[in-house]
């Protein structure tokens, strides 16, 4: 080799050498490659077996496969609905439908209640105020001890003991409580009304332009005027107008009493009620000790800065705690809100028809074991990744900057 | 020693100030006055109550017997006298508290808009004026986490001065640095001492009390045992306790 064409740094791109692996047990990378082979062909052994096996013991019990079964008529009874259904006149596919918008009422609001209330309680343990922090801290550690399915069962007998509707508990005017369940007063609802939501959104955008319109005051002037005030104009005032200009329609479905039972009104059924909130106040206990270690994870020293600089508490906890405690909260947040939605299913012990109770049945009337499984897997998992995958959004959303 | 006629033109004064942690008496009859413009160094051992004694200063600790009266305002549970006090003084920390979540711009321009009802173009005009005080106006983009330790500590006095305080406290504002990061961080406050600041600074940093401070306070065990100028307290101490404090310092060196 020449001198001149040799130097190494001569040369424009010089590449990093290729490693060549050893075909020898004493190289990681070809045992890391035997390994991965072998793993894999466990995996693919383990499918084939249950494929092959499903398939001859359906084929030997002559069990036709297929979601065709979907389309027959149901006749399941449902008496949590949330859409039309009738019993024996509808298909599983609605049965299902409904069971999967059971499931959804009971997640969605679950999370949303649990969220509020776990994160008065967690901010309550803080508290320097004694009597406060020691109820919460026997809320957590007493509800948090306690298996789900057995709080589950007692708010059910709890509101199953409740009086019959003829010696019902009445709050207020127009709210009983009765072994039927909760009745509430209902709005009858009209266009009307209907237009006044649409006001109502239209009034949140015009509220975001107000505020931003605020903040680029205050950035230009150091002033400006508070936002609340134009807002709750906003967000109640044009609704009302809309509303009133639609006639103000005001009919209310009262509940009445008519010999052994209501008539009128909405309901909020025992089943409903216990599983919604049991499961909110078990998660919560849970979303209070993640608020409280997300809060203390924040440093003394921000605090002292903070106040140091002339901040006051609520300034302090607004811009300097919440938004750091925020990024220790959201992953474990994440883990609860699955748990909550998955919990849900254990609304079969209490008769709540959510979609596991649906799909059972369908189950057993059908005998379509498989697709039944696989559907109330595909729910699950659907609900699921839609939690996970907002909560990473929000998480990314953030994230610290430069740790 | 001639501080008695200083009161009207005080700019902190400490009188019989205890505080006790439980049955700990941390703080015993500490009485110090501080002149405006003045700049005093506080030492002594670690336990000593120095730290305690400045961070009472702005009621970062609560004293539970005697009077502060800082910049004419007495220290008391009323919540406006707390507010202008915080206004006026401005303190860095050992572990310099940024905010991590911020920008070094933001960290600068929160208290002044929040606080001051600034402008934001003229907090965030204020702030780099500030950074380029302590020579990082090029990292105004960049967060706390992304600077060394001595840009981070000067990002904080710059932060602090961004409030317009007419005192500086510093507590051990070196003591969390590598040492080559330590001079920085003296130089910038130097440079402040230079501008007429009211600076109280608690450090083991001999050199800068010598340098900059017009009178060094001596702690040991909750009380002020000795004080005066540089000079007199290192050339000359009266005390058995500052000449022990002193050679376990200089043997440290």
């Amino acid at each position: 080799m020449s001198a001149t064409t040799s130097d190494p740094r001569l040369a424009p791109t010089r590449q990093a050498p290729k490693q060549r692996m050893q075909l020898s047990w004493t190289d990681p990378r070809f045992r890391n490659l035997v390994w991965q082979a072998l793993v894999l062909a466990i995996i693919v052994a383990v499918i084939w077996y249950l494929v092959g096996n499903t398939r001859h013991n359906l084929e030997a019990r002559h069990i036709a496969t297929g979601f065709g079964f979907l389309e027959s008529t149901s006749g399941i009874p449902i008496g949590e609905q949330m859409i039309p259904y009738t019993s024996g006149a509808s298909t599983y596919l609605r049965a299902l439908t409904e069971g999967v918008l059971n499931t959804l009422k009971v997640a969605i609001v679950g999370v949303i209640l649990s969220t509020i209330l776990g994160t008065i309680i967690g901010v309550g343990r803080l508290s320097p105020n004694w009597l406060l922090a020691k109820i919460t801290a026997v809320y957590v550690e007493v509800i948090r001890d306690i298996p789900v399915l057995l709080q589950l069962l007692f708010w059910y007998v709890l509101l199953q003991g409740l009086p019959a509707p003829k010696a019902s508990i009445r709050l207020g005017s127009a709210v009983f409580l009765s072994n039927r369940g909760i009745k509430v007063p209902l709005l009858v609802w009209e266009d009307a009304h209907t237009w006044a939501l649409v006001a109502f959104a239209v009034a949140i955008v015009l509220t975001f332009l107000w505020r931003r319109r605020v903040h680029r005051q205050r950035d230009l002037t150091g002033t400006a005027p508070k936002v609340w005030p134009v807002a709750l104009a906003l967000l109640i005032g044009l609704p009302v107008i809309v509303w009133a200009i639609f006639g103000a329609p005001l009919t209310i479905d009262m509940p009445q009493l008519h010999g052994f039972n209501f008539s009128g009104g909405g309901t909020i059924t025992p089943e409903y009620g216990a599983l919604t909130l049991g499961l909110v106040i078990y998660t919560s206990a849970f979303i209070a000790e993640i608020v409280r270690s997300g809060i203390q994870a924040v440093a003394q020293g921000q605090w002292e800065a903070s106040q140091a600089l002339g901040l006051h508490r609520g300034q302090t906890l607004n811009l300097v705690v919440l938004p750091q405690a925020l990024r220790v909260i959201i992953p474990p947040m994440t883990s609860e809100y699955l748990s909550l939605a998955k919990n849900s299913s254990l609304a079969v012990a209490i008769g709540y028809q959510d979609i596991v109770s649906i799909a059972s049945t369908i189950l057993n009337q059908t005998g379509q074991a498989i697709e039944g499984i696989a559907i109330i897997m595909l729910v699950y998992l659907t609900i699921s990744l839609s939690i996970s995958l907002f909560m990473n959004w929000y998480n990314a959303h953030i994230a610290l900057v430069g740790r | 020693m001639s501080q008695t006629n200083e009161a009207p033109e005080a700019a902190i004064v400490l009188d019989r100030v205890n505080k006790w942690y439980g049955a700990m008496h941390v703080l015993r009859d500490v009485s110090i006055t501080i002149g405006k413009g003045e700049r005093v160094v506080v030492c002594g051992p670690s336990g000593s109550g120095k730290s305690t004694t400045i961070r009472c200063i702005n009621r970062l600790e609560e004293h539970q017997q005697g009077r502060i009266v800082v910049d004419g305002t007495e220290l008391t549970n009323d919540t406006r006298a707390l507010d202008t006090i915080r206004r006026e003084v401005g303190m860095v920390f050992q572990s310099f508290n940024l905010f991590p979540h911020l920008t070094i711009l933001e960290n600068c321009t929160l208290a002044p808009i929040q606080v001051r009802k600034m402008p934001k173009a003229e907090a965030e005009e204020l702030a780099m004026s500030y950074l380029r005080r302590v020579k990082i106006p090029e990292q105004a983009k960049k967060y706390p986490l992304q600077l060394s330790g001595g840009q981070q500590q000067r990002v904080a006095i710059a932060r602090a001065l961004c409030m317009k305080p007419k005192i500086m406290l510093f507590d051990e504002p070196t003591s969390a640095l590598d040492p080559e990061m330590i001079k920085e961080v003296l130089d910038t406050m130097v440079g402040l001492a230079e501008t007429g600041m009211t600076m109280v600074c608690v450090t083991h940093e001999m050199g800068f009390a010598r340098q900059v401070a017009n009178r060094v306070v001596f702690m040991d065990r909750g009380e002020v045992v000795e004080s005066g100028t540089p000079h007199e307290m290192f050339e000359n101490p009266q005390t058995e306790r500052l000449q022990t404090f002193l050679s376990q310092i200089l043997r440290g060196h």
